[in-house]
């Protein structure tokens, strides 16, 4: 493969993020983990992106907002949490594992920006040695 | 100008480490000049438990674990004017006042003055009409208790005098109350629900004297108390993800402190000799926790405007954020209403080895099917399969249906329903009970569980009719 390809990455490459919950309304943070990448945050993670992710979950409405000082994007999902913590009938009731699906998310990167990502000492979800 | 004003953080939730308070109170002490510690221990549902624990004993409904979180400083606070402050007090802040009181006599300390900041709770019947009126006007009109009255008399139980089944009603102060016990001299200072930000700004304002539409100042401390409030998340707790995002000593990661200048602006570091880790992208994820419309972060005393925020390393371990601005708080006040809504059951059981996959989806189609049998009854059944799909799935079963059949060989299967009455839950244990003898081959480690749902409302209420109420105790 030729170095000057783009790159197919998971989102978990390029960023990192967290879930919190309000009553049946999550939000997801990704943020950058170089300001070079933040672009293809913007371009690529986009609100039909995120909502394609969570499409079991059937959320009513995904808003993004963008926080270009923090190279960071904040996703609010309404009624993505079957109820929310105390109605839910998943384990999971406040969704607090999210964030972790929507870091699988396919993320292509321009060969030049791959000194900016974060890639694991050995390939994601094999163990070493 | 005011020194700045460190305030630390030993709690994030009800049940948070006990052994976080100690480092963060010996990392204020070194550092000398003034300083407040913290303790946030309240989620939503934390005060709906704590009214309920309130009704069967009319001296508890406070932080259960008081004594272990307190005892190991209290004493260092007392003797070196370390203000605590903690929403501790739950649904009983006199009790929880009284037993701080009792506390510092078994340590040996001087006799603190304890003060109590009350006005949030909306539960009793004289704040009815309030209540129903903000509900109505939230879209959610309070009609009667979902399936009525259970078996054991429901309505006969306190929380429920009208029969609606309301068992907690809060509305989030602000850190005004705070503020005005502390200028006041309290040593401790015990609330029921208060907006967790507002357990440092109240400090902020009563150390600076800030003026209550000072909107830039008080946003900028609103959001170091963000940062604060959820303790260790801030410092590299929740925030591990091998090869990724590396955590040093997680086991012993170390609770934060905010170091607040006289402008409200915050650098973040965390209490000496302890684990984790403070950086740019440990302060942005908890900055972001929890939050919706950047531009404004809704909160009692102001709304805090984090869109063009910066967050900067400015030295090891030490993470300013700066570029908050502030806009006028909000007229009304949140209020969290929750209610009984019946009962939530639960149950389990593995399969393993060859073929355990296939055993697994095959107790779950037994059960479906057997759930369905009586549709009177029925009611969601949500299945998952842990290892296979489960956390990330949806109650209707979309993803589970979607997950190709595999070939795991370390499976456990989980339902859920919730049910209007004990009776209605119990039979699903009943069913996954059986499986042991009626299901396939090899299930085994069934656990079942039963529960009372608390549904949760959130409405509006005029701030006017709410106010704070300051009472030292004698």
């Amino acid at each position: 493969m030729s170095l000057d390809l783009p790159l197919t990455v998971p989102l978990r490459w390029a960023a990192h993020g967290r879930t919190g919950d309000k009553g049946n309304r999550a939000n997801i943070s990704v943020i950058a983990w170089h300001p070079a990448l933040y672009p293809l945050l913007l371009e690529q993670v986009s609100e039909a992106a995120v909502a394609r992710c969570f499409a079991a979950r059937q959320p009513s409405r995904v808003t993004r907002h963008a926080l270009p000082t923090l190279h960071a994007l904040n996703f609010v999902l309404d009624e993505v949490l079957d109820g929310g913590v105390n109605d839910a009938l998943n384990l999971d009731s406040h969704g607090k594992t999210l964030a972790f699906a929507l870091l699988d998310l396919p993320l292509q990167v321009p060969a030049d920006l791959r000194a900016c990502l974060k890639i694991p000492p050995a390939p994601a979800g094999v163990p070493s040695g | 100008m005011s020194p700045s004003l460190l305030v630390g953080c030993a709690a994030g939730f009800s049940g948070d480490r006990t052994d976080a308070a100690r480092p963060v109170v010996d990392t204020l002490l070194a550092r000398g000049g003034p300083a407040c510690l913290i303790f946030e221990t309240l989620a939503e549902r934390t005060l709906a438990l704590a009214q309920l624990a309130r009704a069967v004993n009319p001296d508890a409904g406070y932080e259960p674990l008081l004594d272990e979180m307190l005892r190991p400083v209290l004493a260092d606070c007392l003797a070196h004017g370390i203000p605590v402050v903690g929403n501790f007090g739950a649904a009983n802040p006199r009790a929880a006042a009284r037993r701080v009181l009792a506390l510092a006599a078994e340590v040996g300390a001087r006799r603190p003055r304890v003060a109590v900041v009350e006005g949030d709770d909306l539960s009793a019947p004289g704040h009815r009409a309030l209540l129903l009126q903000a509900l109505r006007e939230a879209g959610t009109p309070l009609g009667p208790a979902r399936g009525g009255p259970a078996p054991g008399g429901a309505a006969a139980r306190p929380g429920g005098p009208d029969g609606d089944g309301i068992a907690s009603a809060n509305a989030y102060l602000g850190a005004e109350g705070i503020a005005r016990a502390l200028r006041a001299g309290a040593d401790v200072v015990v609330t029921g629900r208060v907006a967790d930000p507002s357990l440092t700004v109240g400090p902020a304002l009563a150390h600076f004297g800030w003026a209550d539409d000072d909107w830039d100042r008080l946003a900028r401390a609103t959001m170091a108390g963000h940062l604060l409030e959820c303790g260790a998340q801030v410092s590299g707790g929740y925030y591990a993800d091998p090869g990724f995002k590396d955590v040093p000593d997680l086991a012993h990661v170390g609770f934060p402190i905010a170091e607040i200048d006289a402008d409200g602006g915050c650098v973040v570091f965390k209490a000496d000799a302890t684990g984790g880790r403070v950086d740019e992208h440990t302060v942005k994820e908890q900055l972001l926790y929890e939050l919706h419309d950047p531009a404004a972060y809704l909160t009692p005393d102001v709304v805090a405007d984090i869109s063009a925020a910066t967050v900067e390393q400015v030295g090891p371990g030490r993470v300013r954020l700066a570029g908050v601005r502030g806009h006028p708080r909000p007229a009304s006040l949140k209020a969290l209403v929750f209610r009984r809504t019946g009962w939530l059951a639960e149950g389990e059981i593995s399969y393993a080895g060859p073929g355990a996959e296939a055993r697994a989806r095959l107790a779950a189609r037994v059960l479906r099917e057997r759930w369905g049998e009586r549709p009177d009854e029925a009611g969601t059944l949500r299945l998952d399969l842990l290892g296979v799909c489960s956390v990330f799935g949806d109650d209707a079963g979309r993803a589970l249906a979607a997950s190709p059949a595999g070939d795991a060989r370390d499976v456990r299967l989980r339902v859920a329903t919730r049910q209007p009455t004990r009776a209605a839950a119990e039979r699903l244990a009943r069913e996954v009970t059986a499986l042991y003898t009626c299901g396939p081959a090899g299930g085994g480690g069934v656990r079942t569980a039963l529960r009372e749902r608390l549904g949760s409302l959130a409405c509006l209420v005029p701030r006017g009719q709410v106010p704070a109420r300051v009472e030292f105790l004698s």
